[in-house]
C-alpha cells in the first residue's frame, strides 16, 4: 500500500509542476485525437446518414460490416496503415511514417466506423416523418437531410464523443505509426506504456490521471451543451 | 456560455495547430532501446539540435528493427550495437559511412542470492549453462535486438537451445525486460549502460557475471545510403555522425553518468 500511496503523491506533484514532457504528451494526444475525430466526423456522419435513410439491397450486410469494423483491433489498423505509408509502401513518397500525420490517419480509420455506426443508430431511431415533411414544405433533398441532422444533433454528438473516447485512449496506432518520439509523437498512452516498462510508475500514473481528467472534461462540456 | 464555448474553440484550435505546424528540419534516427533507456540521448542530442537547428526524431526499438527501418528507408540514420549485422547492412548497400561511437559491455544480472551460482563461472557460456541446468528463470529480450543477438550467440557457444517454462521471451526493450526480471527475480543479459541507469531504485538485481572478452558491446552509427534512398536527409545525417564522433559529442558520452557511474566508454584516439 505504501508503494501505491507514495506513487500517487509523486504523480500529483508531477501534474502540479506542469512537467514539460507531460504537457507535450498531453497536447499531442489531444491534438491528434481532435484532428482524427474531425476527419472521422466528416466521413462517418454522412456515411451513417446515407446508410440510415436509404434502402438498398445488401444494407444489412453493410451494417454488419460496420459493426464488425467497430471492433477493429488498433494494432491491425496500425499494421495496415504502416504497410501503406512506409517508404516501401504505395504512399511511401509522402514520408509521413513516425509523424503526427501518420497517427491522425490511423486514428481516423479507427474512429470512422464508430461515428458512422452511432450516427446510423440515431437516424434509425429518428421520426421517419422528418424528411417527407421537410420535402413537403418545399425544402430540397440536401436541405431536408440537413434538417434531419439538425434534429439529431445530440445523437451525432454522442457519436463524436464515442469516437473521441476511442482514439484518445488507444495505444496501438499511436505506438506503431507515431513511434513514441519524445516531444513529437509521444502521446499520453504511449508514454504510459513506456514509463511503466521503465519502472517509472509515478509518471505513468500522472499521465493516467490526466487522461481520465481530459475524458471527464470533454464529456462535461458536451453535457453542458446538451442541457442548453 | 457562449464565451466559454468560444474560449474552448480557440484553445482546441490552438492545440490542433501546434502539432501539425512545425517548420523545423527533422532528422529521423532509429536506435536501440539501450541508448534511450540509459538516458544518454537526452544529453547528447540537444546540443546538436541547437547547433544544426533541427530536431532529431528518435525511434527507439531493438537493433534488428532499427536496421530494418533503415533498409526500408524509413529513417535517415541508425545508431545500433550488433557489429555483424551492421557490417551486413553496409555490405548490402543500405548504409554508408559506418563509424564507431562508443562501447560498454554486457553483464548477466540476477537475484542477489544467485540461485544458479553463476558468480563462480569462468565464462559467460558457462554461466548460462548453470542457469539452464538449474532451470532458473531467465528473461530473454526475444526481440532481435543487439542484446538478443548477443544472448543467442552465447547460448550457441554454450551448446544449449534454451527452451521450457524457465526461459521467458519478453519481446520488449532493455528497460522493460530489467523491470520484468526484477519482478520475477529472474536472470537476464543486460547492457551495462541500461543496468546502471536502473540500479538501485528500479531494480534490486545484481551483476553476477561480467568481464569476459566475449561480452564486449560496441556501438556504431551509420547513415542510410542516399544513393539507394534519394529522399533521406544525408547531409544532416552526416552532420549528426560528425557531431557524435567529434570532440564535443565524445566528451558528452564520456562524461555521462548514471548513479555516479559511467555508462558508455569512448575509444582512445
Amino acid at each position: 500500500m505504501e508503494f501505491l500511496a507514495e506513487t500517487f503523491r509523486t504523480a500529483i506533484a508531477l501534474i502540479l509542476s506542469l512537467d514539460g514532457e507531460v504537457v507535450t504528451a498531453v497536447a499531442t494526444s489531444i491534438s491528434v485525437a481532435l484532428w482524427s475525430i474531425l476527419f472521422a466526423t466528416l466521413a462517418g456522419v454522412p456515411a451513417g446518414v446515407a446508410v440510415g435513410i436509404t434502402e438498398f439491397p445488401g444494407k444489412r450486410l453493410v451494417i454488419t460490416i460496420l459493426n464488425t469494423l467497430m471492433a477493429l483491433p488498433t494494432v491491425v489498423v496500425g499494421l495496415a496503415v504502416y504497410g501503406i505509408i512506409s517508404r516501401q509502401g504505395p504512399l511511401g513518397e509522402l514520408g509521413i511514417l513516425f509523424t503526427p500525420k501518420a497517427m491522425i490517419i490511423g486514428q481516423t480509420v479507427l474512429a470512422i466506423p464508430i461515428v458512422a455506426n452511432f450516427t446510423l443508430s440515431t437516424v434509425k431511431g429518428a421520426d421517419p416523418r422528418i424528411i417527407p415533411t421537410a420535402l413537403t414544405l418545399g425544402a430540397g433533398p440536401f436541405q431536408s437531410v440537413l434538417q434531419l441532422a439538425k434534429e439529431l444533433r445530440f445523437g451525432i454528438m454522442a457519436a463524436v464523443i464515442a469516437g473521441f473516447g476511442r482514439v484518445i485512449a488507444e495505444v496501438g496506432v499511436a505506438m506503431m505509426l507515431g513511434g513514441n518520439i519524445r516531444g513529437y509523437t509521444r502521446t499520453m498512452t504511449t508514454a504510459i506504456a513506456m514509463e511503466t516498462g521503465k519502472g517509472e510508475f509515478a509518471l505513468g500514473l500522472a499521465l493516467g490521471i490526466i487522461l481520465m481528467a481530459v475524458a471527464l472534461l470533454v464529456n462535461l462540456f458536451l453535457n453542458i451543451l446538451q442541457q442548453r | 456560455m457562449k464565451i466559454l464555448s468560444r474560449f474552448l474553440f480557440a484553445v482546441t484550435t490552438f492545440i490542433m495547430l501546434c502539432t501539425v505546424a512545425s517548420a523545423e528540419d527533422r532528422l529521423k534516427m532509429s536506435t536501440t532501446t539501450s541508448t534511450q533507456d540509459s538516458g544518454l540521448l537526452k544529453v547528447l542530442l540537444p546540443p546538436f539540435e541547437n547547433k544544426a537547428n533541427c530536431k532529431v526524431d528518435v525511434v527507439a526499438v531493438g537493433t534488428g528493427q532499427a536496421l530494418k527501418l533503415g533498409e526500408a528507408g524509413d529513417v535517415d540514420v541508425v545508431f545500433v550495437h550488433a557489429r555483424k549485422l551492421e557490417d551486413k547492412f553496409v555490405a548490402d548497400g543500405f548504409g554508408v559511412n559506418r563509424k564507431d561511437v562508443m562501447y560498454n559491455d554486457f553483464v548477466v544480472i540476477g537475484p542477489k542470492g544467485d540461485p544458479a551460482g553463476i558468480a563462480k563461472a569462468k565464462t559467460a557460456a558457462e554461466a548460462l549453462k548453470l542457469i539452464a541446468a538449474k532451470q532458473s528463470s531467465f528473461i530473454s529480450r526475444g526481440d532481435k535486438s543487439g542484446t538478443h543477438t548477443k544472448e543467442q550467440e552465447l547460448w550457441k557457444s554454450a551448446g544449449i537451445e534454451p527452451k521450457g517454462s524457465w526461459y521467458v521471451e519478453a519481446g520488449q526493450g532493455m528497460g522493460p525486460v530489467i523491470t520484468m526480471a526484477t519482478e520475477r527475480q529472474a536472470y537476464t543479459l543486460a547492457d551495462r549502460g541500461t543496468y546502471n541507469a536502473y540500479k538501485g531504485q528500479k531494480t534490486d538485481l545484481a551483476i553476477l557475471f561480467q568481464g569476459e572478452k566475449g561480452l564486449f558491446n560496441p556501438y556504431g552509427i551509420i547513415a542510410v545510403n542516399p544513393k539507394k534512398f534519394p529522399h533521406v536527409k544525408h547531409d544532416l545525417a552526416m552532420k549528426l555522425i560528425d557531431f557524435v564522433t567529434g570532440a564535443e559529442g565524445q566528451k558528452i558520452i564520456a562524461d555521462y553518468k548514471a548513479h555516479g557511474e559511467p555508462v558508455f566508454f569512448i575509444y582512445k584516439k
